[in-house]
């Protein structure tokens, strides 16, 4: 398979990796992001939720082809200094517990944000219902996504 | 203590400290600190503190950081006492070295109490020296000074001096005796008793390297193992050729194991037998490893199957058993004259810790010399296993404590660690192995499952005279697996006229462990829950029946029952409604020197699927929440936790794991967390550890209102065994 071009964080990249190759194991090992989490590899508990085009996206089942020219947006370009307004409630909120699922977590919750400035319990629910956190820290997660969506609109 | 410019690299920078404090060595021997390997430190405000030039202060972090938020926790003790300024304290997270900071296992909600005492005496001999340094200069007695956070006051002549200008001199003074150092009044606390965010958030919010999955050594190899489903199975062949030739592969060796053959296998028995194969990138290896045609020799495991001891724990509690561990007065006989027997058998089962972070760790090994990167809980215990395994010394071996995405006891046990070892040495490069999340599921140490038949009795005014409880679990005669014994003063013993508390054993080929409250987390599901029917049976409100039962104790001042009837209080229970469908129940237990008791409140619909609205908790542990925040954080984690544990199974067919990943081991969702109310008693008792006493209560708190809400009993977990779900 010849070189393909990826484009990540505003920045394309030339990958030349076998075409099976999942993009979590691009993002990790050949571009050296580490934020984005190997977690299950089967799509099931959201560690390695990169945003595809601005939705989130499983990079553990998606391969170079699926991306195609779409832009990639890991934990690591969400902003340019942390100052994103989820992760910035995220801190103030102190959500973290190991800290593990988060970077899934922030990317999931700000595709929502996006979508919906202003979710109920319900809506932030079925959003973030797929992203496992084996440490339980989903009632803060709630209350940081609140608060992420009232920081907004001031 | 130790002058030092900033944005050095750590390593420049511990040398330049030990330089520049090489006559600091404060004579603080025999430290009450109770180390995981019964070692007594000398400990050092120079091991811990450094007060830089800039006027930072860096304060290292002793033990693994798992989530439980000891990073941050441990390090306000220490700032509390020498009254840093926490916005200018800078946490560095120390590497194993035993001797240097104390024991370093993360493990049994040991932290808090270990640590309490003595890191506040480290931070205040600190203080006392910077107090003592400033008294001289100006000449006036050293009572006469105080501190405001990072600076020395003259109370007479309103001087005052930063520490980071009396560090260099203060470093050379004779030290303060620890165990007489003056400590704090608790109410002067100015961090201490505070929410303090973790320091590690911004790091994470941005997606920094943390973890042991993100450390990268140049050059390193890429690892996997592939080894036998059936649990110590050996490799008798397999088709090393092809696959020394796929893409990016550069080794591929058999692992012959360094498995004990004791019949009880311990927690962490050596490295199981297997495939390794070391490539460029880890999808190399891990797509290599798709490749492989193993015949295995499983060995003597592979006739277990879940079925089977099913089979046998039913035979056994029929049986008398094998075991007395603890009996008062007649049980048997109490049962027999009693006017109502209740009678019940439990079950619940193997789970696995399913930390979110797979087991991993990098090594490198260079000149007989070995350098790890390990998410270990327990990372002395995994260097005495790299040096009886590689006969590598001990001083040989330098261990980095990485982040760990989440451990609940898995990483109490080491052999990831190992495994990287050796294949660093036997390639004589650095490796990073990483397992995949199915070598996880597949090679854990399980919290064993385990059986209880129960028997109580009743006299005519349906009062409690006798219980009796028959435990069927897995070992061999009484020696029993790792996490799979109970205690024989379990409650209600001392409780009751007439005790009895039995076990019977079953072999086991499989690696079991401790998982976060090992032991309590079904010993307090069993016992909670039966003593609800007992109360149910004599007609009582399953509260003020516990209440009454825990006044027989000689003991009044029964933390146990002042959490009990604090939580009644809290969750409005005398009151609360009784709707079809809807129930509230109440359970309590102590584990890890902490005091709980839960109220969950829960609806159960027509298919039997259970929302839990709430879980009121309220616990002791002791006279001092150190971080309120994470503290908090901790409570809801071991609820959501707990209730997962109620939907998780790990069995066994022909001695294989048959779960493979998340989608058939779940943990609970965002849309399945309950409204958590936690609540903390103050009380006159040294603080201690959160990690794992908030947990137990929970199951069978949600057990007895299920069975409020619908007459049925909960038995058997996962709780699809007795026909119910989480909606």
């Amino acid at each position: 398979m010849p070189p393909q071009q990826l484009k990540v964080n505003g920045k394309v990249h030339t990958v030349d990796v076998a075409p099976d190759t999942p993009l979590l194991w691009i993002l990790r090992d050949t571009l050296d992001l580490k934020g984005t989490k190997y977690g299950c590899g089967i799509g099931n508990c959201g560690a390695c939720t990169v945003l595809l085009a601005g939705k989130p996206a499983r990079s553990c089942q998606t391969l170079l082809d699926d991306v195609g020219t779409d832009p990639v947006t890991t934990i690591e370009g969400l902003s340019l200094d942390g100052n994103h307004p989820v992760q910035l409630a995220w801190q103030e909120i102190d959500v973290p517990q190991c800290g593990y699922c988060q970077a899934g977590q922030i990317l999931a919750a700000s595709a929502l944000l996006a979508a919906t400035p202003h979710p109920t319990d319900a809506q932030i629910d079925a959003a973030m219902s797929s992203n496992i956190c084996r440490c339980g820290t989903y009632p803060r997660i709630r209350q940081a996504i609140h608060k992420a969506a009232s920081s907004t609109t001031k | 203590m130790s002058i030092s410019p900033t944005q050095l690299n750590r390593r420049t920078f511990l040398q330049m400290s030990a330089l520049l404090t090489g006559g600091l060595a404060l004579n603080l021997y025999d430290l009450p600190i109770a180390s995981a390997q019964g070692t007594r430190p000398i400990l050092t405000p120079e091991a811990f503190i450094h007060i830089n030039a800039d006027g930072s202060i860096t304060i290292m972090a002793k033990s693994p950081e798992i989530g439980q938020g000891v990073k941050t926790m441990l390090p306000m003790i220490i700032a509390e006492e020498l009254d840093a300024d926490w916005s200018t304290v800078r946490i560095e997270q120390a590497e194993l070295d035993e001797a240097r900071f104390g024991g370093q296992a993360a493990g049994g909600s040991t932290t808090t109490p270990n640590n309490w005492d003595p890191l506040r005496r480290v931070g205040a001999a600190c203080r006392q020296m910077l107090i003592t340094t400033a008294a001289k200069r100006w000449n006036v007695p050293a009572s006469e000074c105080t501190t405001t956070p990072n600076h020395v006051h003259h109370t007479g002549s309103k001087r005052i001096l930063p520490y980071a200008e009396l560090a260099v001199a203060a470093a050379a003074l004779t030290p303060p005796d620890l165990a007489t150092v003056p400590l704090k009044d608790p109410k002067d606390y100015r961090i201490i008793g505070k929410p303090h965010a973790g320091v590690d958030n911004h790091s994470i919010a941005t997606g920094k390297p943390l973890y042991g999955i993100d450390v990268t050594v140049p050059g390193m190899l890429h690892a996997v193992i592939q080894k036998c489903p059936v649990f110590g199975g050996k490799v008798k062949s397999f088709n090393q050729a092809e696959i020394e030739k796929l893409p990016g592969v550069r080794h591929v060796l058999i692992l012959d194991g360094t498995l004990s053959s004791d019949p009880v296998v311990s927690s962490d028995p050596g490295i199981e037998p297997g495939v390794a194969i070391l490539a460029d990138t880890w999808w190399q290896a891990q797509s290599a490893r798709s490749n492989l045609k193993v015949e295995w020799d499983n060995g003597p495991g592979a006739t277990q199957s879940t079925v089977a001891f099913e089979k046998r724990a039913a035979e056994l509690l029929q049986s008398p058993p094998a075991n007395t561990l603890h009996t008062d007065g007649n049980v048997d006989a109490a049962l027999k004259g009693a006017a109502k027997v209740v009678e019940a058998t439990y079950a619940y089962p193997f789970i696995a810790h399913a930390a979110l972070e797979p087991m991993n760790t990098t090594a490198s090994f260079k000149d007989g010399k070995l350098e790890v990167w390990s998410p270990s809980q327990n990372p002395g215990s995994g260097r005495r296993m790299i040096v009886n395994t590689l006969k590598i010394a001990p001083e040989n071996i330098t261990i980095h404590l990485t982040r760990i995405g989440g451990a609940f006891g898995r990483r109490l046990m080491n052999d990831y660690m190992v495994e990287a070892a050796y294949l660093a040495q036997k390639v004589q490069a650095p490796v990073k192995l990483l397992w995949s999340r199915e070598d996880d599921f597949g090679h854990d140490a399980y919290r064993p499952g385990g059986f209880h038949s129960f028997k109580a009795g009743l006299d005519a005014n349906n009062k409690l005279i006798a219980w009796r409880q028959h435990f069927v679990t897995y070992g061999v005669g009484d020696h029993y697996g790792s996490s799979a014994g109970m205690r024989g003063t379990e409650f209600p013993a001392g409780h009751v006229e007439n005790f009895g508390l039995y076990t019977s054993t079953m072999p086991l080929n499989l690696r079991t462990g401790p998982l976060r409250a090992p032991g309590s987390n079904t010993i307090a599901f069993v016992g909670q829950s039966f003593l609800d029917e007992v109360a149910t049976a004599a007609g009582r409100d399953p509260y003020e029946f516990q209440m009454e039962l825990r006044g027989n104790s000689p003991d009044h001042s029964d933390r146990l029952s002042n959490v009990l009837a604090s939580v009644a209080e809290r969750s409005n229970w005398s009151n609360r409604p009784k709707t079809p469908g809807r129930g509230m129940g109440i359970a309590c237990y102590a584990s890890h020197q902490g005091f709980f008791a839960e109220v969950a409140d829960v609806s159960v619909d027509a298919k039997n699927q259970i929302t839990v609205h709430k879980v009121w908790v309220v616990g002791d542990i002791g006279s001092q929440i150190i971080n309120p925040g994470a503290a908090e954080n901790m409570v809801y984690g071991s609820v959501i936790d707990g209730l997962s544990q109620m939907i998780q199974e790990i069995t066994l067919d022909n001695g294989a794991i048959q779960q493979t990943n998340y989608n058939h081991h779940p943990v609970m969702r965002m849309r399945q967390t309950p409204i958590i109310d936690a609540w903390f008693l103050k009380t006159d008792h040294p603080p201690t550890g959160l990690g794992e006493p908030a947990l137990p209560p929970l199951l069978p708190a949600v057990a007895n209102a299920v069975f409020a809400a619908t007459g049925k009993r909960i038995r058997t977990l996962p709780l699809s065994r007795s026909g119910f779900s989480f909606a």
